[in-house]
């Protein structure tokens, strides 16, 4: 208990991390509701992590990675990129989404790997072109660039708004569940090739995910959230190096964080309202 | 009855196999051209015109049995008082008046409702204040509403192309703005996200992706404005020095050529199809059908 105080206080004075989220609560309203999404979240992002928000729905991880992304303003606490105060969606902070129909249905693949580097004016036409082709080439699209999405797959879709978020360089790439829509052989390909990628070019991720499994294998980094609201249950580290799912290792640590889930749970059903 | 429904026993077990699975060639027909006559029967411009010579052939038969020119014309006597007049340069002269009026006005609407979609659509009130504006005014003709602008502009085009943008602007506000409020939230995420806002939002983000509903919008506008402008015309003649298609059906009328009042109209329906099946069709198939947003 003390060691893990220890490494709190040590995390907290640590200033050479990325993204620093603390004591950030999340609030929405609803048409009826004032909804606490989170409640005094910290973390911290380093460099080159595969930093991944675990949790059952309605754990506020997907609020958080909007609150990230700077959709919405932390009611309590502080988000900073770099130090920076996150205030505003930006492209230094690049989204991508659960959903198939975040690509411009009005724009080819390649336009649309293009337009948020246009968009954003962070690069000239020229140079954007050549850094779409390199993105799409990484994710193995390249002769379907000059196709429309609605003729893609939906794992394609997927790989083209990776390579679309990827080509920004952004300083961290916000992933909301991205492969939670497809079919689980697809699934299985694009965790691979998403380690794979990371492998090339150590971008710096924050992947929402409510899948164990998957936590464990794209991960090296896991915060374990509770539900109603969304609060820090644990920091876990993931598996070092490549997963493989029949491991030992790896399900002992899949059953780890499974009792630490379910056990709330079971205390939650047995609480009377 | 009870136990039919849901057996108490196991199913059966049952064998195993492993098949191989024959040549293609051996299957038989997989994939086979259509005939000529499914090809050319597909072709929906090829059904259409298949109806409007049914349509011009019952004409022609009743108008022949009836042997009455001054109340209904043949379909050839129509089209031969259409052909004369078109090469006389009347027609085609009394067309242009009209279209260029309603181009003005259809031009200066489209940009009113530009204007006012995208202030609904960045603010609240803008929001209450269109949907107010369109609930009032749009059930409201905007033929009704002529002898107002004739009074405030007198015998002109003006008080054309201010009933014009009335019959525009409410109908495509109204389409574009729900158009607008269909953007799903993920795209508009997305657009955010790349750090678009205000106008570059709207035109880069929100206009492309409600592009189905404007564009029904501008349909819809069209022909409420192309109708509006006929009936201006009809009932208050010409408006600058030389009249439009209106005038000339209304001034037929009174010399009873009827043959050339159905010419007029005749031209009225042509310049609708033409527009719709040309203009609106092309702009159609090179965006919302290419972008799979529209079968």
């Amino acid at each position: 208990m003390s060691a893990s105080a220890a490494a709190v206080r040590h995390l907290t004075t640590d200033d050479a991390s990325l993204l620093h989220v603390d004591g950030v609560t999340l609030q929405y309203k609803t048409k009826e509701h004032l909804v606490t999404a989170t409640y005094r979240v910290s973390f911290r992002v380093h460099r080159g992590d595969r930093f991944v928000l675990l949790g059952p729905s309605g754990c506020g991880k997907s609020t958080l990675l909007k609150g990230v992304g700077g959709f919405l303003r932390p009611a309590e606490g502080m988000i900073r990129l770099n130090g920076t105060p996150v205030d505003r969606p930006g492209p230094d902070r690049m989204m991508v989404f659960q959903e198939f129909d975040q690509l411009l249905p009005w724009k080819t693949v390649m336009q649309n790997v293009m337009f948020p580097m246009l968009a954003s004016e962070s690069y000239s036409r020229k140079v954007a072109a050549e850094r779409a082709l390199a993105a799409i080439d990484k994710v193995k699209l390249r002769e379907f660039r000059d196709v429309y999405p609605h003729m893609l797959s939906g794992g394609m879709k997927q790989r083209v708004a990776i390579a679309r978020a990827m080509a920004m360089e952004p300083e961290i790439l916000l992933m909301d569940e991205p492969f939670a829509a497809l079919d689980a052989l697809t699934r299985r390909r694009m965790q691979e090739e998403l380690l794979q990628l990371w492998a090339e070019t150590r971008f710096t991720v924050l992947f929402v995910t409510h899948s164990i499994e998957e936590a464990i294998i794209v991960g090296n980094r896991i915060l374990v959230l509770s539900p109603h609201p969304g609060q820090v249950k644990a920091e876990l580290n993931s598996m070092p190096g490549h997963a493989t799912a029949g491991d030992a290792a790896f399900l002992a640590l899949r059953q780890r964080i499974h009792d630490m889930l379910f056990s709330e749970a079971v205390e939650e059903e047995a609480m009377p309202r | 009855m009870k136990s039919a429904a849901r057996p108490l026993e196991d199913p059966p077990t049952r064998p195993e196999f492993v098949r191989a699975t024959l040549d293609a060639r051996n299957v038989g027909e997989i994939l086979r051209p259509l005939s000529h006559w499914e090809r050319v029967t597909n072709i929906g411009a090829v059904r259409k015109l298949f109806i409007l010579i049914l349509l011009a052939l019952a004409w022609q038969l009743y108008s022949a049995r009836l042997d009455n020119p001054l109340m209904f014309p043949t379909f050839a006597n129509t089209i031969a008082a259409f052909w004369t007049d078109v090469l006389s340069g009347e027609l085609l002269a009394r067309t242009f008046v009209s279209l260029k009026v309603l181009l003005m006005g259809y031009v200066a609407g489209v940009a009113v409702a530009a204007v006012l979609t995208t202030f609904a659509v960045s603010t609240r009130i803008g929001t209450d204040f269109l949907s107010t504006l369109t609930a009032m005014l749009n059930p409201l003709p905007a033929i009704a509403l002529l002898p107002l602008a004739l009074l405030w502009f007198g015998l002109g085009n003006p008080s054309m192309i201010f009933v014009l943008v009335h019959s525009v602007l409410w109908p495509l506000s109204l389409n574009t703005h729900s158009g607008f409020l269909a953007v799903s939230e993920t795209l508009r995420m997305a657009g955010q996200n790349y750090g678009l806002r205000g106008i570059p939002y709207v035109l880069r983000i929100l206009v492309p992706a409600a592009f189905p509903s404007i564009l029904t919008g501008l349909k819809i506008g069209w022909a409420f404005a192309w109708r509006t402008l006929i009936a201006a015309e009809l009932v208050f003649g010409v408006s600058s020095g030389s009249g439009g298609l209106g005038w000339y059906i209304f001034q037929n009328k009174n010399e009873l050529e009827i043959a050339r009042v159905f010419a007029g109209l005749f031209t009225v329906i042509i310049i609708g199809l033409l527009v719709e099946s040309v203009v609106f069709r092309t702009i159609e198939v090179r965006t919302v059908r290419k972008w799979g947003m529209q079968r």
